[in-house]
C-alpha cells in the first residue's frame, strides 16, 4: 500500500469492484480496499440478475451461475397465481449468480486493469482538508494508515459510514430498509427453471418471500419484510414457519441475513472529492430489492467521472456532479417509479393482493418486464391503482405497444 | 453509556442495524457489531435486526 493514490474505493463490492475496475482502465491509479478477509463472503444477497443487463458489465462465466431463469410465478395470499415468461435468443432470461465467485470475478477484473487491491482493511474515517475529502484513514490487521487521494468512493454497502462522515444523511428511517434472511436449501422437486414469490402480510409483511434457483436441487429461500413491521415477528422466524409448510423436507445448508434499503432516491451523493455508489448510495430498488445491475452502472459512471474529474484537475461537488446527473437520469428514475409502487403496494391487505392477481389469471405474460405487469394491474384495477397512474402517463401518451398478451 | 446488548452468538453480522441508526453509533466490523458513545438506546437497531440480536438494556 503507498501512500497515496489517485482514487480509494471503499468495499469491494459489485458497485466498488466496477468502480475501480472503470477507473483504472482509464489509466488512475486506484486503490480497492474490502474490510472482509474475503472478498464476496458472506453473501447478503438473492443472487438473481437479469441476463441482458449483467451483459453491460460482464461477459457471463459458468463459474459464477448457477441457475438459467426463464421466468417468474407469482402468488398472492390465497395461492393465486400470476406467470411470466419469456424467451429469447440464446437461452433463458435471468441468471440465478454464485455471488462469492461473482464478485471475486469483478474484483479480478478490477485487479487485471491496474487496480491495487487489500482485504481486511477498513476505513475508519475520512481525511477532510478544507472541505474537501482528501483520502482515507484505514486499519489493515490492527496498524493505522493515512492514505491520501484525489478522489474516494464509497461502496461501503448498507452500513455505509463514508457517506456520513463527510456529512451526508445516509441513515436510513425503518420504513425504508427491507429486514431479510435466506436459506440456501438442498430439496426434491425445486423448479429450476423460474422464480417463485409469495406474497402476503402474514407470510411476508410489506415485503416477500422468495424462492430462486441455484442448480442441481438447490434454491435460494428469502424472505424481506419492511423494518417497520419488523419486531414481534422477525424475518428469520417468519422464513422458517413458510420452510416449515411449503418444504417441510428440505435441508438447509446456509443461512444469511441482511437489510435492503427500500428508500427512494437520496438527496445527495457526492461531496467535494467523494461519490458514493450501490447500496452506500442507497441505489438498490424499492420495489424487488435488487441492486446488483444498478451498483454497477453507477461504479461505471463513478469512474467514469472520477477520470474526467481528475484530469480536468477539478474534484469539486461542481465537477463530480456530473455523476449526480447521470445516475439520476437513469438508475435514479427507475428508482423513483418503484418506490410509487411501493408506497402504494405496502398499504395492500391481502384481500387487496388475491383481488389484483385475479384480475391477470387469464393473462398471459410473455415479458418479464415489471413495468409490463404493473400496467396490465392498473388497466384492470384502476381504483386500487389510482396513484400509480403517473407512472403510465408517459405510457399511455406514447401509446407504448406491451408485450403481453391477453 | 453503551446501552444495548448485541448477542453475537445470534449476529449475522448484515449490517442492517448500522444502516438504521440515527446516531452513526454502530459499526460492522468483519464479524462482530461495535457500539460506541453515541448510542442513545432509542432501539430502532432492535427492531430492524433479521434475526433479534438486539436488546435495549433496561
Amino acid at each position: 500500500m503507498k501512500d497515496s493514490y489517485d482514487v480509494v474505493v471503499v468495499g469491494a463490492g459489485p458497485a466498488g469492484s466496477i468502480a475501480a475496475r472503470t477507473a483504472a482502465q482509464k489509466g488512475l491509479d486506484v486503490l480497492l480496499i474490502e474490510k472482509r478477509q474475503e472478498i464476496g463472503d458472506p453473501v447478503r444477497c438473492g443472487e438473481g440478475v437479469k441476463k441482458m443487463s449483467i451483459r453491460r458489465h460482464i461477459e457471463p462465466d459458468y463459474r459464477w451461475i448457477c441457475a438459467d431463469v426463464k421466468g417468474s410465478r407469482i402468488f398472492s395470499p390465497n395461492g393465486t397465481k400470476v406467470e411470466m415468461s419469456e424467451s429469447i435468443s440464446g437461452g433463458e432470461v435471468g441468471y440465478v449468480l454464485e455471488r462469492k465467485v461473482f464478485d471475486r470475478a469483478l474484483a479480478y477484473e478490477a485487479a487485471m486493469a491496474g487496480a491495487e487491491i487489500n482485504v481486511k482493511t477498513r476505513a475508519t474515517g475520512l481525511v477532510i482538508e478544507d472541505g474537501f475529502v482528501r483520502g482515507v484513514n484505514l486499519m489493515h490487521l490492527g496498524d493505522e494508515y493515512k492514505i491520501r487521494s484525489k478522489i474516494v468512493i464509497g461502496a461501503d454497502g448498507v452500513e455505509s459510514k463514508v457517506g456520513r462522515w463527510a456529512g451526508i444523511d445516509t441513515s436510513i428511517h425503518l420504513s425504508d430498509i427491507e429486514t431479510c434472511a435466506q436459506f440456501l436449501v438442498i430439496g426434491e422437486n425445486i423448479d429450476q427453471d423460474y422464480c417463485h414469490f409469495y406474497l402476503g402480510n402474514k407470510i411476508a409483511p410489506a415485503g416477500y418471500i422468495w424462492v430462486f434457483p441455484k442448480g442441481k436441487n438447490q434454491a435460494n429461500v428469502g424472505i424481506g419484510i419492511l423494518g417497520s413491521k419488523s419486531g414481534k415477528y422477525r424475518a428469520v422466524t417468519l422464513l422458517s414457519d413458510f420452510l416449515k409448510e411449503h418444504m417441510p423436507d428440505a435441508k438447509i445448508i446456509e443461512m444469511v441475513v441482511g437489510g435492503v434499503p427500500v428508500k427512494g432516491t437520496i438527496e445527495k451523493t457526492i461531496a467535494n472529492g467523494l461519490m458514493l455508489v450501490g447500496d452506500a448510495a442507497r441505489q438498490s430498488d424499492p420495489i424487488t430489492g435488487g441492486g446488483i445491475i444498478n451498483s454497477m452502472d453507477a461504479g461505471k459512471i463513478a469512474g467514469e467521472v472520477a477520470a474526467k474529474a481528475i484530469s480536468a484537475g477539478d474534484v469539486s461537488i461542481n465537477a463530480l456532479n456530473d455523476y449526480e446527473k447521470r445516475w439520476r437520469a437513469t438508475i435514479g428514475r427507475e428508482i423513483d417509479n418503484s418506490l410509487m409502487v411501493k408506497n402504494t403496494f405496502v398499504k395492500f391487505t391481502d384481500e387487496d393482493l388475491n383481488s389484483l392477481a385475479y384480475s391477470l389469471k387469464d393473462v398471459n405474460f410473455t415479458s418479464m418486464s415489471l413495468m409490463d405487469l404493473l400496467y396490465a394491474l392498473f388497466k384492470a384495477n384502476k381504483k386500487l391503482l389510482w396513484d400509480l397512474r403517473y407512472l403510465f402517463k408517459d405510457v399511455v401518451k406514447n401509446e407504448i405497444d406491451f408485450s403481453y398478451r391477453s | 453509556m453503551v446501552v444495548i446488548h448485541i448477542n453475537r452468538y445470534k449476529c449475522g453480522y448484515c449490517g442492517a442495524c448500522v444502516g438504521v441508526c440515527p446516531s452513526g453509533a454502530l459499526e460492522l466490523i468483519e464479524t462482530w457489531i461495535e457500539v460506541d458513545k453515541n448510542c442513545t438506546g432509542c432501539g430502532i437497531c432492535a427492531k430492524v435486526c433479521p434475526v433479534g440480536a438486539i436488546e435495549v438494556k433496561k
